[in-house]
């Protein structure tokens, strides 16, 4: 049994409860916040520091076989950046891929409680779900792979909507996913099948497929709408990285046409081009990116910054990897799953001095410091894409701190900084407030995680505490405490005690007779027996099914 | 079907890595046994006929009979005064003993080794210097127009590859099977698998690694000097063929298997291998893959880099793991005479190890678990009988593709499962250990408990 905990003196951030700074006292007891504790209840003196809820992680690769892979192909990540076992703690090995105790080990240190994990086949969902059992402290959960299904493909190009919608429900459930992942929507076909082609338009036909990526986005965004889910379809846009690519995204948040969608990465996503010039360096789009989310309350995107430094590539966009590999000269995974997906991973250096990089360091601030719903648009670096997690406190410093700003901004390419709008905002600074939404509040509200992100009574206990401090980054990197389920996990930058986190998951209801259709296609098209497919609950430890809208409120309302 | 017998279906066999997951067991209750084995190949058919349940002591130490508690109680004390325990085997049992078992490893400061270390490991080592373009083995079911094989003979080793995964299933772009395909097997001699092949390719022994580089710089439009058939056996128009072929088809995978291995050239030819599918990814889709043996040991792999961010031969005497085949895989540290103590899982290393790490295993207290006895329980302080996987004990075990699939075990066994043993074994050495082992020179701070 854990022991209440009373929190006094802190400073306390909440922004879904609109608490900006208040110095009050927060109780903890049964893993959650309460209201009051008993007098004997023990103590935490938080004077001089900030109190905020865990933060929320809302897209990061941290579990599954492409991690994996990225883990094993990289010795040279681990060797240099070891991380001891304690007493009560397990040891590994960190790197931008760390191993799984070590990557909960170290968002707890940042004071993370919770992370999403963006993108798993649904074949390699059990795989996902070990590791994740094996990824301490934190809750989880994970997005699966849909945009490239083969099945579903099939449904739509026959227009058996109904039917579709079934099915994605069935793969959602049966894979314990917790929201639908599009990654590069039709480029799949085109790569394994038409010799390593890509997707290049929205309104290109998809391979041997009576389809285009738009009517596929356009469908999976409007059947998750229908179904309810806490999070909407999560959506990597096609053509990443490419010079001219905002008018993609543009396009692709336009098929949405009010109804929710969430871009992921947007970063990677706001490329522009020198006029009159085509295929030569990108310049940022930003601002009309930045200006079409800000207007659109019904979209939502996390900003994928880039960090300088060692990161790796990993997506289940194959072409993506496989170009990439043209820059990095080195090492090259591609792993083709079977109707379902690709994948690919290269081990990337982002070098401020290179223009491409530096430009996408500042479209990554820009789209920070151009929102104007905080809400919205919400803290990543697409861990270990744009840099590692542990690159996050430098990234809060980089938003808080306009001087510190400045001062970096002089030593990256000065010809890209041009070609970004990062100079026209440099005056603002984000407040610990907005802070606070951007790496918990907001990504919590985005998920539907309604314990999640804030402090009022009811919520999960996960608290954490810094030393406040005028380096942004400093304060970041350590904080004092933190508190999983109302478990001091870490004292005074110590761990105390090892925790296991939850397994979130949806559950969205199906009409059984989809398995009618879908078991005939896995006889002939797998290579795993259809019974030996869904995953059984024993893969979940802790966990708890969010409800969609329609279980919520049958719930209610019984 | 008599009162006794019953039926599991999709049922998996764990014998090799090929993992196949639709058989249909008929099981007879009374005797503990499978009585048919439905879809199995020959091996498997012999796997499961073989793993009934035998009379045989729960454990023994120092060869007497002795109660599952006494021998836990024995193991964890060895292991826990041990100064340089190993730990060895992993690929004949769950994903979730495998995780108990590196977990007991970080806790005494052990070294951890998986039987990957005399089998793919050079594969391994390859990959991580170069990469890999890969699949599950569905997409070549579906996709692969041209399949190579080299340095293997599934026919007798793994012979549902042929015929479930890679050779004359129909694939949704392959609708007539192994008439839409070609096939070619590259190896130093003929054997069971040959007559599968449209084009067997026949290359001197030890010579796989020039021809693969041969091949390399055709892919690339380099010159290659006709004096490559005295060398290789094979001449350059026939290298230049299969080129033609491999850059023109659709799909393309390579199975490779330990004839490149544990060959001449060991990781430098999986690493050519590798580079050779690398480089055909210029002008169509290629992948590549190691066939592996033992029904799990793509899932201790799987485990052990999650783990530990390396895939085998790892040491965590120092706090962390650390990683270095040669120094830390097994057959090493036994030659050199490291170890004090060893615990082998699923594994019989003194029936295939080299003669100077059996003297050492010899001399070393050694825990086993295994569902038979072995060579290795027999000079064993400390020899556990459990229940065998994927038969007896549910769990989840990694196809040679990385797919996880959940075994349904066909009769229940009187023996404890290798993941009971571990947990009852783990938790005793923390109660020894007070938590988890330090090494000398920790920092004050971190031994706070």
């Amino acid at each position: 049994m854990i022991s209440p905990l009373r929190i006094v003196n802190g400073r306390i951030y909440d922004p879904a409860n609109g608490i900006d700074g208040v110095v009050r006292d927060l109780c903890l007891q049964d893993g959650k916040v309460v209201d009051e504790v008993p007098p004997d209840a023990k103590r935490i003196d938080a004077r001089g520091m900030v109190v905020m809820p865990g933060g929320v992680d809302i897209h990061c690769h941290i579990a599954g076989p492409k991690v994996n892979l990225a883990r094993k192909v990289q010795p040279e990540d681990h060797r240099q950046d070891v991380h001891l076992r304690t007493r009560v703690t397990r040891s590994g090995t960190g790197g931008t891929v760390p191993s799984t105790f070590t990557t909960g080990y170290r968002y707890a240190a940042l004071g993370y409680t919770a992370a999403m994990e963006a993108a798993v086949t649904p074949l390699g969902a059990r795989h996902t779900l070990e590791e994740l059992h094996d990824t301490p402290v934190i809750d989880k959960g994970f997005f699966v792979l849909v945009g490239n299904n083969v099945l579903l493909y099939r449904l739509l190009q026959e227009g058996r909507r109904e039917e579709f919608r079934h099915a994605l429900a069935w793969w959602l459930s049966t894979t314990k996913a917790y929201a639908p992942k599009l990654v590069n929507p039709g480029a799949d076909e085109l790569w394994k099948g038409e010799r390593n082609a890509n997707i290049t338009s929205l309104d290109q036909k998809i391979g041997p497929f009576d389809l285009t990526p738009r009517g596929v986005i356009a469908a999976f965004i409007e059947t998750a709408n229908e179904l309810g889910l806490p999070h909407p379809v999560h959506i990597h846009c096609n053509n990443l990285g490419h010079t001219g690519n905002y008018e993609t995204t543009l396009e692709t948040m336009r098929i949405a046409e009010g109804q929710r969608a969430h871009i992921t990465h947007i970063q990677f996503h706001s490329y522009g081009s020198v006029a009159g010039k085509s295929g030569d360096n990108p310049t940022s789009q930003a601002r009309v990116i930045g200006d079409f989310v800000n207007s659109h309350p019904n979209i939502s995107a996390d900003v994928g910054a880039v960090m300088f430094g060692r990161s790796t590539s990993m997506t289940a966009d194959a072409p993506l990897a496989y170009m990439l590999r043209r820059f990095g000269g080195g090492k090259w995974i591609n792993a083709d799953t079977e109707n379902e997906s690709g994948c690919g991973i290269v081990p990337f250096t982002y070098q401020d001095r290179v223009y491409t990089n530096a430009l996408q360091w500042a479209i990554g601030l820009e789209l920070f410091l151009l929102s104007e719903d905080p809400w919205r648009m919400v803290f990543s670096t697409d861990h270990p894409n744009g840099g590692s997690f542990m690159s996050y406190p430098r990234l809060i410093r980089l938003l808080m701190d306009a001087e510190y700003r400045k001062a970096e901004m002089a030593k990256v390419n000065q010809q890209a900084l041009e070609h970004s709008g990062l100079r026209d905002c440099q005056s603002r600074e984000y407040s610990l407030y907005e802070i606070a939404i951007i790496t918990r509040a907001g990504p919590a509200r985005l998920l539907g995680l309604t314990q999640k992100g804030h402090l009022g009574a009811g919520a999960d206990a996960d608290v954490t505490i810094y030393d406040e401090d005028p380096d942004k980054e400093k304060m970041f990197s350590t904080p004092r405490y933190v508190i999983k389920d109302g478990e001091l996990v870490i004292e005074d930058h110590e761990f105390r005690a090892d925790h296991s986190g939850r397994l979130f998951h949806v559950a969205p209801d199906y009409d059984s007779g989809i398995e009618k259709v879908i078991q005939p296609f896995f006889e002939d098209y797998y290579t795993i027996e259809f019974r030996n497919y869904p995953v059984a609950d024993r893969y979940l430890h802790a966990h708890q099914t969010i409800p969609t809208a329609p279980q919520a409120a049958a719930a209610t309302h019984p | 079907m008599g009162e006794n017998t019953k039926i599991v279906a999709d049922a998996t066999c764990t014998f090799c890595g090929c993992v196949c997951d639709d058989m249909v067991l008929t099981v007879d209750l009374e005797h503990h046994r499978i009585i048919k084995s439905e879809n199995a190949c020959v091996l498997g058919k012999a796997w499961f006929k073989e793993h009934g349940i035998e009379e045989r002591p729960y454990a023994l130490i120092d060869g007497r009979e002795a109660t599952t508690e006494e021998a836990v109680e024995e193991a964890a004390q060895i292991l826990a005064e041990a100064r340089f325990p190993i730990i060895y085997g992993l690929s004949d049992t769950t994903c979730e003993a495998q995780r108990v078992a590196v977990a007991i490893a970080d806790m005494v400061g052990g070294n951890l080794d998986t039987t990957t270390s005399v089998c793919h490991g050079p594969s391994g080592i390859a990959f991580q210097g170069v990469g890999e373009s890969t699949a599950s083995l569905g997409e070549i079911k579906n996709r692969a127009d041209m399949v190579v094989f080299w340095g293997g003979n599934p026919a007798e080793a793994h012979p549902r590859l042929f015929t479930r995964y890679a050779v004359t299933p129909k694939g949704m772009y392959v609708p007539n099977g192994k008439k839409d395909r070609t096939i070619v097997l590259v190896d130093v001699r003929r054997t069971l698998s040959t007559p599968v092949a449209d084009i067997f390719v026949q290359v001197k022994p030890r010579s796989d690694f020039e021809v693969l580089w041969a091949l390399r710089a055709l892919v690339k439009g380099r010159k290659v000097d006709p004096s490559v058939e005295e060398r290789t056996g094979v001449s350059l128009a026939v290298l230049e063929d299969l080129v033609t072929r491999m850059k023109s088809c659709n799909f393309g995978a390579l199975l490779f298997g330990m004839g490149l291995t544990m060959n001449r050239g060991r990781h430098f030819n999986s690493g050519a291998l590798l580079a050779l599918a690398t480089d055909l990814n210029e002008f169509t889709h290629w992948v590549a893959k190691p066939v592996r043996g033992h029904g799990n040991v793509t899932g201790a792999d799987n485990v052990v880099s999650w783990q530990t961010g390396f895939p085998f031969g790892v040491n965590f005497a120092r706090g962390y793991p650390r990683f270095n085949p040669g120094e830390f895989t097994t057959v090493d540290v036994l030659a050199r005479g490291d170890a004090d103590a060893a615990l082998i899982i699923a594994s019989d290393p003194a029936s295939n190890f080299p003669k100077a790490a059996i003297e050492h295993l010899k001399r070393i207290p050694v825990i086993t678990l295994d569902p038979k006895a072995t060579h290795t329980s027999q000079l064993a302080r400390v020899a556990f009988t459990t229940a065998t996987y994927g038969i007896s004990v549910a769990g989840t075990v990694y196809r040679m593709d990385d797919v996880p699939i959940t075994l349904r075990p066909a009769f229940e066994s009187p023996y404890p499962s290798d993941e009971q043993i571990l947990t009852a074994i783990r938790e005793r050495v923390r109660d020894l250990l007070g938590g988890n082992r330090l090494p000398a020179g920790t920092p004050l701070a971190a031994t706070v408990s």
